[in-house]
């Protein structure tokens, strides 16, 4: 059976369709899933009707690749632990985005062959070489950081900026020239110097500003997918692209707006460069005196409370606390307590990642706040307990304008009537700024690792408290 | 209207779709929705299916197709499975 040019474009719309209604389902988690399903049916149909296709007549390479392909990332799917998304993000976009690049070279020799070479279509493959390439090397920097396997500190020297300002410009010089001419030698240096440009780009962000370098690369393999169909005159590639990358940089604009800064600083920045003033930071919050309590303290305030907000960060996620917090929570409920969980649009290392680490310890997203919903709860709360979260609490964002962090919404935990952080360290949050809710007289601080802390409160709790 | 015009005109309007419905997603799903999306760009598969079975490809284009081919299913196959995965989790909760 062969599919006519007309009906495959009739797939290809039916498939763009199906993958608005897919996005469209995550407005809720209750049609979230419903709404994959949508996406998978769109894909089933698009790759059913390029393969049907009279373009499609060859099968063999195909086969192993999708065959191959299919179990490496089934086996990816099934193994990856729920506090390594954002590695396995960066993983997957870095993936499309060598796609992308082999896509357009691969189309650059068999247009060759058929002597259909013209300049706009080899501007377009530029593009998507462009774009591919600094997907690529880009995730792959920030599965690097992600991961641990490089630091995560924001990489600085002199002269960056200009650097990377005339790395591009060559580039884009390049791509004209290979457009121009069809230069074989062009199209070579334009794509090492991408890669390298995708390497630079991304190596001096600091590992805390993760979300927004997520959703970035997001929306890069969605133009890289838009370039592809440009190049190939393919509209679902196209509708799709461009829908991904929109998607993308709404992502980044939310996360930038929720750290008040802008995209331009993130990417720019390196924030909390100045690491090297930490120590003596730390020194001088002890001299300062903050309280330190024990797990039995702050029991005997949440044991009888009437709210209790609980505040996760990424310090959650790192000691995979969420199960011990699930099974706290259940004990404060039984005895009449309420329980809410409190997230700000940045805690973690990508957008939504404490929901996701909830969830999967299966807490009721009825139970989840987003930061407008529950900062006005605050002021009634008896306790607010802080888990490994750090500079989205600091009042200063709101009291002190010579703050770095000044006008940054936060979490209003510093309204709760008591407090407790439970923290590893008095190491300051990766904005390298002194958390001033520290100091407060309701505040104190629980040392230790997130997850043995909430063991602990979970067994003094049981044991039948005071 | 020349294809490349044609084909800027859906860019474009596609993009005011993608505006319109993202900002619609709930801030909880996040996640899945870079997940989701992530699966969705994998939709690069179509090109590389394009290039791989060309009847005229040369052996070059063919094995460049081939991983374009691999690296976008892995992309495709995990993306969607996993967001499955997450989203299951969601799910879970609405027993209660």
């Amino acid at each position: 059976m062969e599919l006519s040019a007309n009906s495959q474009a009739i797939a290809y719309l039916v498939s763009a369709v199906l993958f608005i209604f897919a996005l469209k389902g995550l407005t809720h988690p209750a049609s979230a899933r419903r709404g994959n399903y949508f996406g998978m049916a769109g894909m089933a149909i698009a790759i059913i009707a390029t393969l049907l296709g009279s373009e499609v007549q060859s099968y063999g390479f195909i086969i192993a690749g999708v065959v191959a392909g299919a179990v490496i990332g089934s086996v990816l799917a099934a193994r990856v632990e729920m506090t390594a998304m954002p590695q396995l993000v960066a993983a997957l976009h870095s993936f499309v985005g060598m796609a992308a690049v082999l896509v357009a070279i691969g189309t650059f020799i068999n247009k060759q062959a058929a002597g259909l070479l013209n300049p706009v279509l080899m501007g377009e493959l530029s593009a998507g070489i462009i774009i591919g390439a600094i997907t690529f090397s880009g995730s792959v920097i920030a599965f690097g950081k992600l991961q641990g396997l490089i630091s995560g500190a924001p990489v600085n020297f002199k002269g960056q900026h200009a650097l990377n300002a005339l790395i591009a410009l060559v580039t884009i010089g390049f791509g004209v020239h290979f457009a121009m001419t069809g230069s074989i030698s062009s199209l070579v240096i334009m794509s090492i110097l991408s890669f390298i440009l995708g390497f630079t780009l991304i190596i001096p962000i600091g590992g805390a500003d993760m979300p927004v370098i997520i959703s970035m690369l997001n929306s890069y393999s969605g133009w890289a997918a838009a370039a592809t169909g440009f190049t190939l005159q393919n509209n679902l590639l196209i509708i799709v692209g461009a829908i991904v990358g929109f998607s993308g940089a709404i992502l980044s604009y939310i996360m930038c707006k929720a750290m008040n800064r802008s995209i331009i600083n993130v990417v720019f920045g390196g924030f909390g460069s100045e690491s090297a003033g930490e120590s003596s930071a730390a020194a001088e919050a002890i001299q300062k005196g903050v309280k330190s309590a024990s797990i039995e303290d702050a029991i005997y305030w949440m044991e009888d409370a009437n709210k209790v907000i609980i505040i996760p960060g990424y310090g959650m996620a790192v000691a995979q606390a969420q199960h011990a917090l699930k099974e706290f929570m259940e004990l404060l409920e039984a005895r009449g307590v309420e329980v809410k969980f409190a997230i700000h649009p940045v805690a973690g290392r990508m957008p939504g990642h404490m929901n996701v680490l909830l969830a999967e310890a299966d807490i009721d997203y009825d139970h989840v706040l987003e930061m407008d919903e529950i900062n006005p709860e605050f002021p009634t709360a008896d306790v607010a307990l802080v888990v490994g979260a750090n500079d989205v609490t600091n009042p200063a964002a709101r009291t002190d304008p010579s703050s770095p962090i000044h006008g940054m919404p936060i979490l209003d935990v510093d309204k709760a009537r008591n407090i407790y952080v439970i923290k590893r360290s008095m190491n300051p949050g990766y904005s390298g700024v002194d958390n001033l809710l520290y100091y407060q007289d309701n505040c104190s601080l629980i040392f230790g690792d997130a997850k043995e802390v909430c063991e602990g409160l979970v067994t003094s709790l049981k044991g039948g408290g005071h | 209207m020349p294809e490349t015009l044609v084909a800027l005109y859906i860019f474009v309007l596609a993009c005011f779709i993608g505006y319109y419905v993202i900002w619609g997603v709930t801030p909880s799903l996040h996640t899945p929705l870079v997940a989701l999306t992530n699966a969705i760009s994998g939709i690069v598969i179509v090109g590389a299916l394009l290039v791989t079975g060309l009847e005229e490809a040369s052996a070059t284009a063919e094995i460049l197709g081939f991983f374009a081919v691999l690296l976008a299913s892995i992309h495709v196959i995990g993306g969607f499975l996993v967001t499955n995965r997450m989203l299951s989790m969601f799910k879970k909760k609405d027993r209660k």
